[in-house]
């Protein structure tokens, strides 16, 4: 994806993830900045499925040609889905992060998490104070 | 060295039916079938598919081969932190004398009084230079000298009813540091470095527990600084009841000029293929003997080379010594990298004390004199150094202004540099510094190799000026240009397919 | 040079180093000598070594003193092999990084493994590293390994162990092989990796598949440490079942060198592929399609993944995996396995005149390729002094490191061992130990 881009139905983490919260389930991913950052994506290395994640902690690793990122969860859950299909693609990762480059679905734990994450806005205002 | 235009085959697509360069004496005793000898279930049933070549094609191909590398014989090769320095040929001369390289690893010590002797004098010149009275030769490189200095770290605490966790490094340490603590079943912990390019102080005191084993240092830093906190840092480590490990990658910048030992270290490796002139060989041998205090000398690796004396009024004899009870044990078969202590005793004893002091003078000045001219023109403005005070035995630039005035980045100033005949600096390192280029000319240049590496930067710089996508594109007159790294990670290939 | 820099000395350069801390004498070292004199020391010292040259070496336990062609050092030293450093610039390294793609090449056809790496250090510190990659791997802690394993191989094992956190059981061997049901009841759910070599420590070609089973059974990783020179006549460990084969590169290519620099070579399944340690190189094209290599997946390794690396190796044996290299297309896949029936057939028969001096027996009769086991009726120690006395290393103790073979001599063969050779050792043998045995 060319141009940087925060869609407004997202929910945003600081360490550069986004949620999109659907009821009871989320779809996470990495920000186009994140992306960006780490150069062309060359493997992702999921969880397994039924896998606990909690909010701030790392549960996957993308990796480019020089470098390795912890994916961070945004919110707490457990994995119900996995993008199997980044096994032979992860370039959709860099291609489109959140679409068909999303990373896992999560039963989410604590709804009441999701306040606590920036809106697109508030994710861009940190950018450019970085 | 062009080459570009050569169709590239492997010795494997050489490779033609019967075609055969070794000649295997006559067996001379019976014969019989194999499956009499052995069981057809454990026999191979089709020879591996080794090339069938000439001799004169092997020679052709790998000479051939030969000439697609840079190498240091044939050009300057400022790698921070790597010390490429002149590899003598005297030592190799010596090295492949029989008496060397046809000795049986396990030859009975008694008969192999000369190597040992040899190994022996090494420690004590390595324990001279790094200021420790212990040395094992062991360890194979650098890496394997932390490993083992972390291990010696362990068993010292363990010996005095002490579990902790932590291992401390600056983030600007080099990746083996943080990966051989891992290895040592040890927690790696960053200490923030300060303004001035040393060890932040503060985050250090705030870092140091009893939980922390031990805190991994080199000394000057890998921004070529020498950090004068060292004092502190060893009593902070000490009162902690930690150990002070020295990476001892930096080395050429202080021999003879002050010591490891005498800063307060306990364990220190010794890259031999750094300082001590042990060609590279494209990515080793090497080897990484350590020197250790008083202290932590009972648990060094077993078998150690000692010098017993004789019986019946006779001379020294020399011996390695198993009966090591707090020992940690082995880091490897038999007694180490032998071929390369006998490269590296062989310089020690070219140079003398008065050349080892020489060689790190010279490195120091050789540094600050490239640093100087790259502070000149254009180098100045665009590449910036780090830290702004007289380096060691190499400096950090830093390429942020570069890329943002002109847009070309530390990577593409480096595949520039190609073209013009020189090896790169080390770029992208330290992390801490932005577009970082790190410079370490060595005692072995001269001064117009240097001037030339610097009038070779300002060139290319006044060509970003007038055209950024050169250097982007660069190199241009390589054998081959710049590789699709992505395709070779994303769809590994890692042997010819037969 | 001081005036560009704007200073009067070098010795203000050395002002960042506190005063109390600069050392304000020359080290104690002799002063530096000339280029001949630094030889005639370095000879001097060579001269008191009893080597290969001048005497006959029937010593193995792992090295072994094989014919090394006269084009391998041509070759290697070469400055534009001898002399570079790691190929971190690939546009400038394409000599090395294919001469690594080859040898990768040639070290997966030998063990019948799709992935080979650019190499370790040596034999023992590979098995070791193969620990530590099958605790990575399957998040267990036990280690189950045959005493046939090199002993340097099983000690250096155990110091790396008591770093990242392994513990070890020792299966033992009966009739010179690991023992099948003590091995097949020593695994469990919580074994990390079996260890196996073959051919083992004592000469003894072992029946990996088999005994391997039992790894499988529980989900344990196999690792088989193999014999370079025997594996153009043995089944090759990916054949039998191994998740990982190594071991110790010298035969190939390197000299004994009182035991280094050699190389350790690393191969394993696809599936293992991004836990390997250390350099991998990997083909690919530049951006005028031109075909070319690179280091591939460095993300393992230490300078990018740094305490998540898959291993802490940074400089490793990159010539003398060149050496080997030279040496196998040297060989080529008819003379290599010829040397192997080579071996095969020299060993047999000197098992057999060896076997029938008088005072010698065999230790086990299990196969061999090129190695086997004896037991003396005579002091080994005191054996081996008489037989140096006649100009033979007649071969390697077992007593230093198997207490229950305090009269085992290990003897190993390479091409260079001729038949009037192995006759003038069963002469030699005969002798001491009939001297010997009257002696005690």
């Amino acid at each position: 994806m060319a141009e940087a881009s925060y869609p407004d139905d997202l929910r945003y983490h600081p360490d550069h993830d986004w949620a999109r919260v659907e009821g009871d389930t989320a779809t996470f991913g990495i920000t186009w900045y994140a992306q960006d950052n780490l150069g062309e994506v060359v493997f992702y290395d999921p969880p397994e499925v039924g896998a606990t994640v909690a909010k701030d902690g790392s549960y996957a690793e993308v990796e480019s040609v020089k470098a390795v990122s912890d994916v961070i969860a945004p919110l707490s859950g457990e994995v119900v889905e996995v993008n199997a299909g980044l096994a032979d693609a992860p370039e959709r990762i860099n291609e489109d992060p959140y679409g068909d480059g999303w990373l896992v679905k999560v039963r989410i734990a604590d709804p009441s998490e999701a306040e606590g994450l920036l809106s697109a806005a508030d994710y861009r205002k940190l950018l450019d104070s970085d | 060295m062009n080459q570009q235009g050569e169709a590239v085959t492997t010795i494997f697509e050489k490779s033609k039916a019967g075609r055969r360069a070794a000649v295997l004496p006559e067996a001379g005793v019976p014969e019989p079938p194999l499956e009499e000898l052995i069981p057809a279930k454990l026999l191979r049933d089709e020879p591996p598919r080794l090339p069938e070549v000439s001799e004169p094609e092997i020679v052709r191909h790998y000479n051939r081969l030969s000439r697609r590398n840079f190498d240091l014989d044939s050009g300057f090769y400022p790698l921070g932190s790597c010390t490429m320095k002149h590899n003598p040929r005297l030592n190799e001369r010596v090295a492949a004398l029989p008496g060397h390289a046809r000795l049986h690893p396990a030859q009975d010590p008694r008969r192999a009084q000369g190597a040992l002797e040899l190994m022996w004098l090494l420690q004590e010149s390595l324990a001279e230079i790094c200021g420790l009275p212990h040395v094992s030769l062991q360890p194979s490189a650098g890496s394997h000298g932390e490993l083992a200095g972390l291990l010696l770290t362990r068993a010292f605490h363990a010996d005095r009813g002490e579990e902790r966790t932590k291992v401390l490094a600056p983030d600007t340490s080099h990746g083996t540091n943080p990966a051989s603590v891992t290895m040592a079943g040890y927690e790696s912990v960053k200490v923030a470095t300060n303004e001035r390019g040393g060890v932040d102080m503060d985050d250090l005191r705030a870092k140091v527990s009893d939980e922390v084993a031990c805190l991994m240092l080199t000394n000057p830093n890998t921004l070529g600084l020498f950090d004068e906190n060292i004092a502190e840092m060893a009593a902070l480590i000490h009162e902690a009841g930690g150990t002070l490990y020295y990476d001892g990658a930096n080395l050429n910048a202080v021999m003879g000029q002050t010591r490891p030992g005498d800063m307060g270290f306990d364990i220190v490796h010794v890259n031999l293929h750094k300082s001590f002139s042990q060609p590279h060989g494209g990515g080793g041998p090497g080897a990484g003997p350590i020197a250790v205090s008083e202290r932590i000398e009972p648990y060094l690796p077993c078998p150690q080379v000692v010098r017993r004396t004789g019986d019946n009024g006779g001379g020294p004899f020399f011996d390695l010594d198993a009966d090591r009870p707090k020992s940690i044990g082995r880091l490897r078969g038999f007694q180490g990298n032998f071929g390369v202590f006998v490269r590296s005793y062989a310089y020690i004893l070219s140079l003398g004390a008065d050349g080892l002091a020489e060689a790190s003078e010279t490195a120091v000045l050789n540094a600050n004199y490239l640093k100087a001219r790259l502070a000149e023109g254009r180098a100045g403005k665009r590449l910036p150094v780090a830290f702004d005070r007289h380096c060691m035995h190499e400096f950090v630039l830093s390429g942020k202004p570069m890329k943002r005035e002109l847009g070309v980045a530390t990577l593409d100033l480096a595949k520039r540099l190609l073209d013009f005949g020189f090896h790169p600096p080390t770029v992208y390192f330290p992390l801490l510094v932005d577009e970082a280029l790190m410079v370490e000319p060595t005692e072995t240049e001269t001064k117009e190799s240097l001037d030339a590496f610097a009038d070779a930067i300002e060139r290319i710089l006044a060509e970003a000026e007038e055209d950024a996508d050169i250097a982007k594109s660069a190199p241009y007159t390589t054998p081959v240009r710049r590789l699709d790294e992505v395709r070779a990670t994303r769809q590994p290939v890692v042997r010819q397919a037969l | 040079m001081l005036a560009a820099i704007g200073v009067d000395s070098t010795a203000e350069l050395f002002e960042q180093v506190p005063n109390e801390l600069r050392l304000n004498r020359p080290l104690d070292l002799p002063a530096g000598m000339s280029e001949p004199e630094v030889y005639e020391r370095l000879a001097a010292l060579a001269a008191r070594n009893a080597h290969a040259e001048d005497e006959v070496c029937f010593l193995g336990a792992g090295m072994y003193d094989h014919y090394v062609p006269a084009i391998v050092d041509a070759i290697t030293q070469r400055s534009e092999f001898l002399t570079p450093y790691t190929p971190y610039q690939p546009e400038i390294s394409q000599g090395g990084l294919q001469a690594m793609f080859e040898f990768q090449t040639m070290m997966s056809e030998l063990t019948a493994l799709p992935v080979s790496t650019a190499g370790l250090y040596e034999g023992p510190s590979s098995v070791a590293s193969a620990g530590y990659l099958a605790t990575g791997a399957t998040g267990r802690r036990r280690f189950v390994v045959s005493c046939g394993l090199h002993p340097h191989s099983r000690s250096t094992l155990a110091t790396y162990s008591a770093g990242f956190g392994a513990e070890i059981e020792e299966v033992g061997l009966e009739g010179g092989t690991t023992d099948p049901a003590a091995l097949a009841a020593a695994v469990d759910g919580e074994t990390a990796a079996v260890f196996l070599q073959s051919p083992n420590f004592l000469g003894a070609v072992e029946d990996v598949e088999t005994l391997g089973a039992a790894a499988k059974e529980h989900g344990a990783l196999l690792v088989v440490a193999c014999d370079p020179m025997t594996l153009g006549v043995l089944r090759p460990p990916g054949e039998c079942g191994a998740d990982v084969a190594l071991g110790e590169g010298q035969p190939l290519g390197n000299r004994l060198d009182f035991g280094g620099p050699s190389f350790g070579f690393f191969c394993g399944t696809e599936a293992l592929i991004r836990k390997l340690p250390g350099r991998i190189a990997g083909e690919t094209e530049d951006v005028d399609g031109r075909r070319g290599f690179v280091l591939a997946l460095q993300t393992r390794e230490q300078h990018i993944r740094r305490e998540k690396a898959t291993h802490n190796i940074c400089t490793a044996q990159a010539l003398n995996a060149l050496a080997a290299t030279i040496h196998l297309a040297w060989l080529g896949r008819e003379g290599f396995r010829e040397l192997g029936e080579l071996l095969v057939r020299r060993a047999a028969y000197a098992r057999e005149r060896l076997a029938a001096v008088e005072g010698v027996e065999l230790l086990h009769e299990a196969p061999v390729v090129r190695e086997f086991a004896l037991r003396l009726d005579a002091p080994v120690e005191r054996v081996l002094d008489r037989c140096a006395e006649q100009g033979i290393a007649a071969g390697y103790p077992l007593g230093r490191d198997y207490p229950e073979h305090e009269d085992g001599l290990l003897v190993a063969i390479t091409e260079r061992r001729s038949r009037e050779q192995i006759d003038a050792l069963a002469e030699a043998l005969r002798v001491a130990v009939a001297a010997e045995a009257v002696a005690v």
